[in-house]
């Protein structure tokens, strides 16, 4: 737990004058109840426990309440942030609640796995000095409340517009415009192209970072206001965009189908077995269940020794998730140093405290297999820092003759996603970009297809699942002016 | 959904099903193939579209019990129901008049191989087809090829029916007779398909397979299906399943296909159905 201890200090008392009143003790961040490292590396349960009542209410006390709040400002979807935190410090817990899903209909995921520490908190007024209020898990705790009462509360929902929306994919981008376009009366069907809902809040963040069952009854909450979900429904293949459109009478289409293309390093060996994307890897074991075979039909390699390649938050959730599937060693393998790497503070902590071992500053030349295919080992090289790249970090260079072999038996390669050409081979009217993402306005979402909105990592690239919600509530404003402005 | 309507065994471990799809009836082309998953606890395999019925929004799907998956599939009954069917998915074969066309398949290959051979005579080309099987009884849509062939051969391994031989000889045969071939399509296990490929090289004649790979989604997020064409890396679940066959890595796919051995066979222990089809 990072939290510093609790200092007690009362703040001087620099004018006495004109109030005696002597200020309040400093009241410290409060710390989030986890899983010992030890134990949690064997298990795939939750790693923290959530703030218990009394602790939450402490900590939304913290909150000064500013006049103009900058953490709104950081939200992504513009949550009343001082509002929710209040009703928390009032123990009115329903009204919390009620104020939050004005904003944001998946709170329970988003006070998981949002990166608060680039957005709301890091504006914070209270951490200027001190720790920022832990919005997070407010979130989380205002969430979890409701879910645990029984009593999820629906909105009301207005008479039908008699307008049809058709949204392609139920992540994070899709299930937000679906339930802000029920919200406003419209008949919504989802079409999923897998057998549950989520994208990559099932196929892809592990039940130790987000369990799956807060998934559901979030996904559950979308259904209750009355959308609708098909899975295996690929569209570009069971039925085209332009299909929805017309036969199927749609009149609005939006496209949230994520970054699903695996990147590969393009090494010797990257396809001897035992070698996996990030993707692959956790599809497996979260969305198939293979940690659960046999009992579960999917498997997963038996890995003793795993060397997993990249420095993101998928990359920590491949090498947490190798540890607990009862791998002895697993390494982390990123070719820049510590502070470069693009994973949230709190997950590089968390896999450090698991006993992931970090090769930092190591790349891979190649993957080394036996002679039944399978992985041996890779062999990487040394780097250093050196002159600072386009992305304004210091650009990794090769140590010459550092050359060395690091003896695994799997290699999972989570080195980013583009995006997925499926939908976009099959919808010729709508534009790309070089790299195959969906052209669509900042504002609105709308792509060059009259009618048809693209939100998420399908437009920006692999990106955050709070964005792709962002771009969804922005969409959703957008299409529902749209569908209101045609005559049906 | 996905509710079996037809039930046959087609020979010993092969069995046919008549599956309601009625969206993927209508969009499926020669070529493709749905993803399956048969209850909550299954993995999803791939399996080709064999034919399909737009009108009655059918489709039809053979399959060779090799594991747990398509054993416990095989007990499925005419009124059960396949939990996932997803598809249409792969590129569709490209179909056109090109001449003279052989539709090599071997094993539970014949069943993939009759949809496009089918396309491809529907397209104005002669079909000339070559089936093969280890022996008679394994032998299987004997008569669905004829019926859409100008001309048909038949080996079996063992002799017991046929020409005594494998597919290779039957082909070799139509080369030293002078056959024009301007493409041959040849589908089954990896060892035929590399087999038939480094036959046709040697005279240079165009030669298509169709790749069966382990696959999880089947959309292309998970690289699982991975294979070498040439240089390349490719995606069989949504580059292929077609590919040049002179230019696949077959050592690389066999491999590959064996990745999970030890699992299938520690998931498949308490069945009864055979194993020998992994091998």
């Amino acid at each position: 737990m990072t939290e510093s201890p609790t200092t007690g200090k009362p703040g001087p008392n620099k004018k006495a004058g004109k109030r005696n009143k002597p200020k309040k003790p400093k009241v410290p961040r409060q710390a989030m109840p986890e899983q010992a490292p030890e134990i949690r590396r064997n298990n795939f349960k939750e790693v923290p426990f959530g703030y218990p009542i009394d602790t939450a209410v402490i900590e939304a006390n913290r909150c000064i309440q500013c006049k103009k709040p900058k953490c709104v400002d950081g939200c992504p979807v513009g949550i009343d942030i001082p509002g929710f935190i209040k009703a928390i410090a009032e123990r009115d817990f329903e009204k919390s609640i009620r104020i939050m899903k004005e904003a944001n209909a998946l709170p329970a995921i988003c006070g998981r796995v949002c990166p608060q520490e680039e957005q709301c908190e890091i504006v914070c007024v209270t951490g200027i000095k001190g720790e920022p209020v832990a919005i997070g898990r407010l979130e989380r705790f205002i969430a979890d409340w409701e879910r645990d009462s029984g009593n999820v509360s629906i909105p009301d929902i207005p008479d039908p517009t008699g307008r049809r929306v058709a949204v392609v994919g139920a992540g994070p981008a899709g299930l937000t415009v679906a339930g802000e376009l029920a919200l406003k009366g419209h008949k919504v069907k989802i079409f999923e192209a897998l057998h549950k809902p989520g994208g990559v809040l099932i196929y892809g963040i592990p039940e130790f970072r987000l369990p799956k069952s807060i998934v559901m009854a979030e996904v559950d909450y979308v259904k209750k206001l009355g959308v609708e979900i098909e899975y295996n429904a690929i569209i570009g293949k069971y039925y085209t965009v332009e299909e929805l459109l017309t036969e199927e009478g749609y009149h609005s289409v939006f496209i949230g189908t994520g970054a699903g293309l695996p990147y590969f390093m393009n090494i010797p060996g990257e396809n001897l077995n035992g070698v996996y994307s990030a993707n692959e890897y956790l599809t497996r074991s979260n969305l198939m269940r293979a940690y659960d075979f046999p009992n579960a039909d999917t498997p997963i390699a038996m890995s003793k020794k795993v060397a997993v390649i990249g420095g993101g938050n998928v990359a920590m959730d491949a090498a947490r998730t190798a540890l607990r599937l009862g791998a002895e060693d697993v390494y982390l393998v990123y070719r820049r140093a510590r502070e470069q790497m693009p994973a949230r503070d709190e997950e590089i902590h968390h896999a450090d405290e698991e006993g992931i071992q970090f090769n930092l500053l190591t790349n891979p030349i190649s993957i080394n297999g036996d002679e039944e295919g399978w992985v041996k080992s890779m062999t990487c090289l040394r780097m250093e820092l050196g002159e600072p790249d386009a992305s304004g970090r210091q650009r990794p260079v090769p140590v010459e003759g550092s050359e060395f072999d690091l003896e695994v038996d799997t290699v999972i390669v989570s080195i980013g996603n583009g995006a997925n050409p499926l939908l976009p081979e099959a919808t010729p009217a709508l534009d790309t970009n070089k790299w195959g993402n969906i052209i669509a306005d900042d504002k609105t979402g709308l792509t060059s297809m009259k009618g048809v909105y693209a939100g998420g990592d399908i437009v920006i690239g692999a990106a955050t699942v709070i964005l792709a919600m962002g771009a969804g509530k922005e969409a959703a404003e957008a299409m529902h002016e749209y569908i209101m402005s045609i005559d049906v | 959904m996905n509710e079996i309507k037809i039930k046959q065994v087609l020979s010993e471990g092969v069995k046919d099903f008549v599956v309601e799809s009625p969206v993927i009836a209508k969009k499926r082309k020669a070529g493709q193939f749905v993803i399956v998953r048969i209850n909550e606890d299954g993995e999803r395999i791939p399996l080709t579209i064999v034919d399909s019925d737009p009108k009655g929004g059918t489709i039809r799907l053979i399959f060779q019990e090799v594991g747990k998956t398509t054993c416990a599939m095989g007990e499925l009954e005419e009124g059960d129901s396949i939990l996932d069917v997803v598809g249409p998915l792969g590129k569709a074969t490209h179909v056109e008049k090109i001449g003279t066309v052989v539709c090599v398949g071997g094993g539970i290959g014949v069943a993939p191989v009759y949809p496009i051979a089918k396309a491809m005579k529907e397209a104005g080309n002669k079909i000339i087809s070559v089936i093969g099987a280890r022996n008679k009884d394994l032998l299987i849509l004997e008569q669905e090829m004829a019926d859409i062939s100008d001309q048909i051969l038949v080996t079996t391994d063992d002799g017991s029916y046929g020409r005594h031989g494998f597919v290779t000889d039957a082909i070799q045969q139509l080369i030293d007779d002078g056959v024009k071939i301007d493409l041959v399509l040849a589908i089954g296990p990896v060892v035929m398909m590399r087999a038939v490929s480094n036959l046709t090289k040697k005279y240079n004649v165009p030669t298509q397979v169709s790749l069966n790979s382990i696959m999880v989604d089947g959309t292309g997020m998970c690289g699982g299906c991975r294979v070498s064409i040439g240089d390349k890396t490719k995606f069989v679940c949504v580059d292929g399943p077609e590919f040049d066959g002179h230019l696949v890595n077959y050592e690389e796919l066999m491999l590959r296909q064996k990745a999970y051995l030890p699992q299938e066979r520690k998931s498949h222990k308490n069945h009864k159905c055979r194993m020998e089809g992994m091998e």
